[in-house]
């Protein structure tokens, strides 16, 4: 390896992609027969588990590969960009659904209701119809409901993840400083803010499904929202996750003050998640 | 050039492990490349197949061959498997097989993410084409799946949206791969300035496709979720609207047609200026335009719903949006002419599909301009005539620059040249046979003949017979093509490193075929 350029790590074949791919075969053909009723939901459960032994096998031998130091810096810029542009996808994948909030809210309802050209659409088809946003639409699709209101639980969560900005970006600096009980200490707060936060949603899910008649059916507005706050608790569970694999390779050692890019993914991953969640806090809670 | 070989032989260590292990878990640029364009020609075939199934059935008025909801499937499942299973992962392939060359890296820069990226697609493909042998047949509400129709699908429904998830995972790693290997693997000298055509369309593919999967993504999600699980997206009872699918679908979409184009026209860029002998005429411009034109598809994509029910400004404004794009496209096409103009031109197999590329996708171009005057629109909408615009543009646009590009660098990647015969009788077939297929169609869309209808009224028998006899040739042609690249593959007369006369960039200082790993040493760029 006496060339800087042959430093650049090609790795050999590797056999993790393709049980990668019959993973997420078998788990979509598992979910479609599962959806068409025409199986148990067992062949989904062995494509997910087929997926996340692929997940600990690759990740496992990136991460060797890490510690035997096969990666240079250009390496590094690579999982960088890589891993910019894949939060850059998950951001238009949640823009398009705040984006059908926004047309719901400010386009389609108000139509409905009469406004703007659908004055013939209202008479004629939605005549008695007159509940602007949070609405189920004329039909009262779900039935009556409660709307969910923005300074009980929702105010809390907020709380919860900003602070998780706050305990993650500690856990930086005390990794950077070399500081490494003060790393696990903040890393640790931020996997627990994280599993509070998911703790109080599915709470609120619950409340919101036995007390307020609040569901997936309550037309559009129990549509947009259980899809959007649905996806981000998704999102923040695969966050909380990746913090936890990350708290316990800071444990076992890994990382130093200079090299410690699987860290900062996960953190780039957590900002992302925190600021989705800004988003919904003032879109679909408190506006 | 010969000294960067002999750096290659001397690395040239560690070839391909042997078998079929090879193709499963290769992390090889070149060989995924292979992979992606294999992969691209055996959809390109079947897809074409369900063409066939069409004309045959538009051969004459009446239902003569298969049952409407057949034909209703073929049309659908046609488009998915062109789209995703044709154009795009032939331009991938490309993009594999030649961007580390071009600007002179290893390999792309996540190789087992390639790899991932590739063999997700097979699997997503066995799980569409297995929708048609299903209870209630495949999808056949159209590849736009619009919503309240492809509520209706059958057992079909669910695998057809999760095998669009598993293309999309596949689409948006391969593109951060591009991404990733151009921003961060370039050798010394070579300014994003100084990439090829190719490599800059492809770069700005890639940010188009990652700005857009996931929002496809997330427009069939909610299909998924209204049929399965009660929600109200686009259904007006519970407050949605079918057209907002409308809306987030070709917001997805109108960037979509630009991913099947852009890399044609790096293509076509790199080939014109090699058999013009001149180098390319305007390339800064040609790099603005097409930036222009991408950020441009994103603010059009409601030119595919002006008969759908919008406000007057909305109509307006997408007239106007979609109007503006033949400015950058013109300036290409200007472009391309001006690169020719006073060359000392040649007219090989890759060139000659260059130049039908100029005017064959002008032509659809300028249905395309007719088709963005939306009250003229209001006439055109769903008819034949869009059917001939978007052939235009994608067989005699995307696929003969992909047949163009197959010729110009096959005896690169084999070390053999094609059939210079066979090849020009190929082009000649595909040319003529193309334009008698979709050119009548113009006349139909402009007569009222719609578009997805199995039957039609007796006046437009003449045309559709036209159409339908171009359309065997076209098909019968392509097997010829098959043919042509089994016997390149097989053997024929060695190449040399330049290929071309007037070729030049990285990837000719290579040998021809260039070593399992090229570019281990980068090259100097001036």
């Amino acid at each position: 390896m006496a060339h800087a350029q042959t430093d650049y790590y090609v790795p050999h074949g590797s056999h993790w992609p393709i049980v990668g791919s019959i993973g997420l075969f078998t788990t979509a053909v598992g979910a479609a027969m599962f959806l068409n009723d025409k199986f148990g939901p067992w062949m989904l459960y062995a494509g997910l588990a087929i997926i996340i032994f692929m997940m600990f096998g690759w990740f496992g031998t990136v991460i060797n590969e890490s510690l035997s130091g096969m990666y240079n810096q250009q390496v590094d810029h690579s999982f960088r960009q890589g891993m910019m542009w894949f939060i850059f996808s998950e951001v238009m994948f949640f823009a398009a659904f705040f984006g059908v909030l926004f047309y719901a809210r400010n386009l389609s309802v108000p139509w409905l209701l009469g406004m703007g050209s659908g004055l013939t659409t209202h008479e004629v088809l939605w005549s008695g119809y007159n509940q602007a946003w949070p609405t189920n639409g004329p039909a009262d699709v779900g039935g009556d409901f409660h709307p969910m209101g923005a300074w009980g639980i929702p105010a809390l969560n907020t709380l919860l993840l900003l602070s998780s900005g706050v305990t993650i970006t500690l856990a930086h600096w005390a990794l950077k400083s070399g500081e490494r009980k003060k790393l696990v200490m903040w890393l640790a707060a931020t996997v627990l803010l994280g599993a509070t936060f998911l703790g109080f949603q599915a709470y609120e899910y619950i409340h919101a499904y036995h007390e307020m008649n609040l569901t997936l059916h309550t037309g559009i507005y129990g549509s947009t929202f259980f899809m959007l706050t649905g996806f981000h608790g998704l999102h923040v569970t695969i966050g909380t996750i990746m913090l936890l694999v990350i708290l316990l390779r800071c444990m076992k050692g890994h990382f130093s003050a200079d090299e410690h890019f699987g860290f900062e993914a996960v953190a780039w991953y957590w900002h992302f998640v925190d600021v989705v969640w800004l988003g919904l806090f003032i879109f679909v809670y408190v506006l | 050039m010969s000294s960067a070989t002999a750096i290659h032989d001397a690395h040239d260590d560690h070839g391909p492990s042997k078998g079929i292990m090879r193709w499963i878990t290769t992390t090889n640029h070149k060989d995924i490349g292979t992979l992606y364009l294999i992969f691209a020609l055996i959809m390109f075939m079947i897809g074409g197949a369900m063409a066939m199934i069409i004309r045959a059935e538009l051969f004459q008025p009446g239902m003569q061959l298969v049952d409407p909801a057949f034909f209703n499937q073929m049309t659908t499942v046609h488009a998915l498997v062109m789209i995703f299973g044709g154009v795009m992962p032939a331009f991938t392939g490309l993009a594999n097989w030649l961007i580390p060359m071009m600007i002179g890296a290893p390999d792309m820069a996540l190789p087992r993410m390639n790899n991932w990226s590739f063999w997700i697609l097979p699997f997503a493909f066995t799980m569409l084409l297995s929708t048609l042998f299903m209870n209630g047949g495949g999808p056949a509400a159209g590849w736009t799946m619009y919503p309240p129709l492809v509520l209706q699908t059958g057992d079909a429904f669910p695998f057809m949206i999760l095998s669009i998830h598993m293309m999309g995972i596949s689409s948006i790693m391969g593109s951060i791969n591009v991404i990733v290997t151009i921003m961060n693997m370039r050798a010394p000298g070579m300014t994003l300035m100084k990439m090829p055509l190719f490599v800059w369309t492809w770069l700005i593919t890639a940010y188009l496709l990652i700005a857009t999967m996931p929002v496809l993504a997330g427009a069939v999600t909610m299909l998924l979720t209204d049929k399965f699980f009660g929600t109200s997206f686009f259904s007006a009872a519970g407050g949605g609207d079918p057209v907002l699918y409308q809306h987030v679908f070709w917001f997805f979409g109108h960037p979509e047609v630009y991913i099947l184009i852009l890399p044609a026209f790096g293509i076509i860029s790199q080939i014109i200026p090699t058999f013009a002998r001149k180098p390319l005429f305007g390339y800064s411009s040609m790099v603005y335009a097409t930036a222009s034109i991408a950020f441009l598809s994103f603010i059009v994509w409601a030119h595919h719903m002006f008969t759908v029910g919008m406000p007057t400004a909305g109509e307006l404004f997408f007239m106007y949006a979609t109007m503006m794009i033949a400015v950058p496209t013109g300036v290409k096409v200007f472009n391309w002419v001006s690169t020719m103009w006073r060359g000392s031109m040649t007219f090989e197999t890759p060139m000659l599909f260059a130049i039908a590329f100029v005017f064959l996708f002008t032509i659809g171009g300028f249905s395309g301009l007719m088709l963005a005057i939306a009250p003229a629109d209001f006439q055109y909408h769903d008819t034949y005539f869009v059917v001939a615009h978007f052939h235009y543009v994608l067989v005699s646009g995307a696929v003969f620059s992909i047949m163009a590009a197959a010729y110009y660098w096959m005896p690169k990647w084999t070390g053999h040249m094609y059939d210079e015969k066979l090849g020009k009788i190929h082009f000649w077939l595909s040319a003529i046979s193309m334009n008698v297929l979709f050119f009548p169609q113009h006349f139909l869309g402009l007569a009222g003949m719609p578009r997805r209808i199995p039957d039609y009224s007796v006046q437009f028998t003449g045309f559709n017979q036209i159409s339908s006899i171009g359309g065997f040739v076209f098909g019968l042609s392509q097997v010829l093509f098959c043919y042509i690249v089994y016997k390149t593959i097989k053997g024929g007369q060695p190449a040399t490193d330049n290929v071309w006369e007037g070729a030049h960039g990285l990837e000719w200082t290579l040998p021809s075929p260039p070593p399992y790993h090229s570019f281990i040493e980068a090259p100097a760029v001036k």
